[in-house]
């Protein structure tokens, strides 16, 4: 199949105009919309509408007053953090159980970065923490304040596509595309890394990354396209 | 998780002033891992990746010195780590993946816990989680557990490979506590279960590994770490090799000979060394010295592989340095 350099657009994928959008939208904003409901926010409704249905009269007041306290004074324990992530400055609250995936997803709204084992098994939440691969869900978020968070999301740079994003859509390397922003910012990181030239050398380098549709032949090729047309 | 009081510690005698009370927190690949467990429930995580001890330097004696921060991959790829310490690279590069490399620090990866099956998961009776509730793993699943150091209390290996060479190499421990600084062998570092697992070290509570020296070896050492595990990859060992030896006109004059996956620590061998030594190089000699470390094994239901395996190890990391340079 003829491969163009610009790829279809992803409905899964903030990364083409994470460089056009100004600080601060939410996340409704960035998401696609589809009629009237995004997919997320549509599973949002869905869930909040369950809770209304089996919830008693009692709970449900206990719960507003709780919200409104929390509101008004922020989570118990919770402590003011600042984030850069992807360039950007995010300042948010949060208690210090809170993993940097966690923060990522819950708090940030960038919903990019995977949660798969959430014990450092499996490498879907792999981000660059100043330029280095590591674990977001075996981190906490507030012991990165002052570090240079890179998620998926920013990875292509104004609207170009990263090569190892492009060398994955011309391989096709995933399938249900779970593992994917994780595959990729591990193979991003290791252009960087001294691991020799081998198809072995990227296995073993990829190692860190699972993916369970065993999409691994493409992912190799990917990461070697990737590392041939990146001179570092 | 359960929550938790989190501090930041900006030098070593604020680090100890804030540790006595909680657990210091570096690369939490370990810790962060069990507290969504509840293996480990501290009440205050003292964070120490501010303090300045992230640092590899030469010793003037030849040795080296490595800061208890200094990441497991910063530490694999130092050049004089390479060149001097190959039994430590190719150990770091043989443990976990290449993102918690970039995570675990060299003072974290000493005090690694087990993977135990039972320690991990908290509905299990486990001796070193909970002392005095029982060992499940006796009975149990136990193919990836120790066959040397055991006792009826616990079986669980020490999962390291870094520690596992920094015993053949001599390693020293140095730390800062409340009651000062010291300098611990590693060999007298790490103790087996016996009837309290829950002691895995001789730290004392609140006290800091601050750095790791290594001496320096004497010339054309010869250095190896064989790791063999279930995968060839991202998995821990069921029995590991790390061997220092100085072969000359084909006679072992020095031999220091490390074993990791079959003791509830990382187990230096001394019978093993005492069969090198002053031996001329051969087939024979391995297999007496590799017989000689597994002398004691006790074998579980499902883990007497391990002692044939460890002493294939031994021999092919034997035959390796040995081997015409």
């Amino acid at each position: 199949m003829d491969q163009t350099k610009k790829p279809l657009p992803d409905p899964q994928d903030s990364t083409a105009d994470n460089n056009e959008k100004p600080n601060g939208k939410p996340e409704q904003e960035r998401e696609p919309v589809f009629g009237r409901f995004s997919r997320r926010s549509f599973l949002a409704q869905l869930g909040a509408a369950g809770v209304a249905a089996t919830a008693s009269p009692l709970a449900h007041a206990v719960a507003t007053e709780s919200e409104e306290k929390e509101a008004a004074t922020g989570v118990p324990g919770a402590v003011p953090v600042t984030l850069n992530v992807n360039g950007r400055e995010y300042n948010v609250r949060l208690e210090p159980r809170v993993t940097l995936l966690d923060a990522l997803r819950d708090h940030l709204q960038l919903f990019g970065t995977k949660k798969g084992c959430d014990h450092g098994q499996c490498g879907a939440c792999t981000v660059h923490v100043n330029g280095r691969r590591v674990n977001s869900c075996l981190s906490f978020a507030v012991m990165h304040q002052g570090d240079k968070i890179t998620t998926i999301e920013g990875l292509a740079q104004n609207g170009d596509l990263h090569p190892v994003q492009q060398a994955f859509l011309e391989h096709d390397g995933f399938q249900c595309g779970y593992c994917t922003p994780g595959q990729i910012m591990s193979a991003s990181a290791l252009l960087h890394e001294p691991i020799g030239p081998e198809d072995d050398d990227v296995r073993r380098a990829m190692s860190g990354n699972i993916c369970r549709c065993g999409a691994y032949t493409n992912i190799v090729a990917a990461v070697q396209q990737a590392r041939k047309s990146t001179t570092v | 998780m359960e929550v938790f009081r989190y501090s930041q510690a900006r030098s070593v005698e604020a680090a100890l002033r804030a540790g006595s009370a909680g657990t210091f927190i570096a690369g939490g690949t370990t810790l962060v891992d069990l507290m969504k467990l509840n293996v480990l429930q501290p009440q205050s995580v003292v964070d120490i990746n501010g303090l300045p001890l992230d640092r590899v330097e030469t010793l003037p004696n030849g040795g080296l010195r490595i800061g208890a921060l200094v990441r497991n991959s910063d530490l694999a790829n130092h050049e004089a780590v390479k060149k001097n310490y190959t039994v430590l690279s190719e150990a770091l590069l043989s443990g976990a993946s290449p993102q918690l490399r970039n995570m675990a620090t060299t003072g974290g990866n000493l005090l690694q816990k087990t993977r135990c099956y039972y320690f991990r998961d908290v509905n299990y009776p486990c001796n070193k989680r909970q002392p005095g509730s029982g060992c499940a793993a006796l009975d149990g699943f136990n193919r990836i557990h120790a066959v040397l150091g055991g006792s009826e209390h616990c079986v669980a290996t020490h999962p390291s490979d870094m520690a596992v060479a920094m015993m053949a190499l001599e390693a020293t421990v140095h730390t800062n506590g409340p009651k000062g600084e010291r300098a611990i062998a590693l060999d007298e570092f790490y103790l087996v279960p016996g009837s309290t697992p829950n002691r895995e070290n001789v730290l004392a509570p609140g006290e800091l590994i601050t750095q790791v020296t290594l001496p320096a070896l004497a010339s054309g050492a010869r250095s190896v770490y064989l790791k063999l595990r279930d995968r060839q990859q991202y998995e821990f060992a069921l029995a590991s090799s790390a061997l220092v030896l100085n072969v000359s006109g084909g006679r072992i004059e020095r031999a220091r000979v490390a074993f990791g996956g079959v003791g509830t620590k990382p187990w230096r061998s001394r019978e093993a060394e005492k069969a090198l030594e002053g031996q001329q190089a051969s087939p024979e000699v391995f297999r007496r010295a590799a017989d000689a470390a597994l002398a004691d094994a006790k074998p579980l239901k499902y883990n007497a592989f391990k002692i044939e395996l460890a002493k294939r190890a031994l021999v092919r990391t034997l035959e390796q340095t040995t081997q015409a340079a």
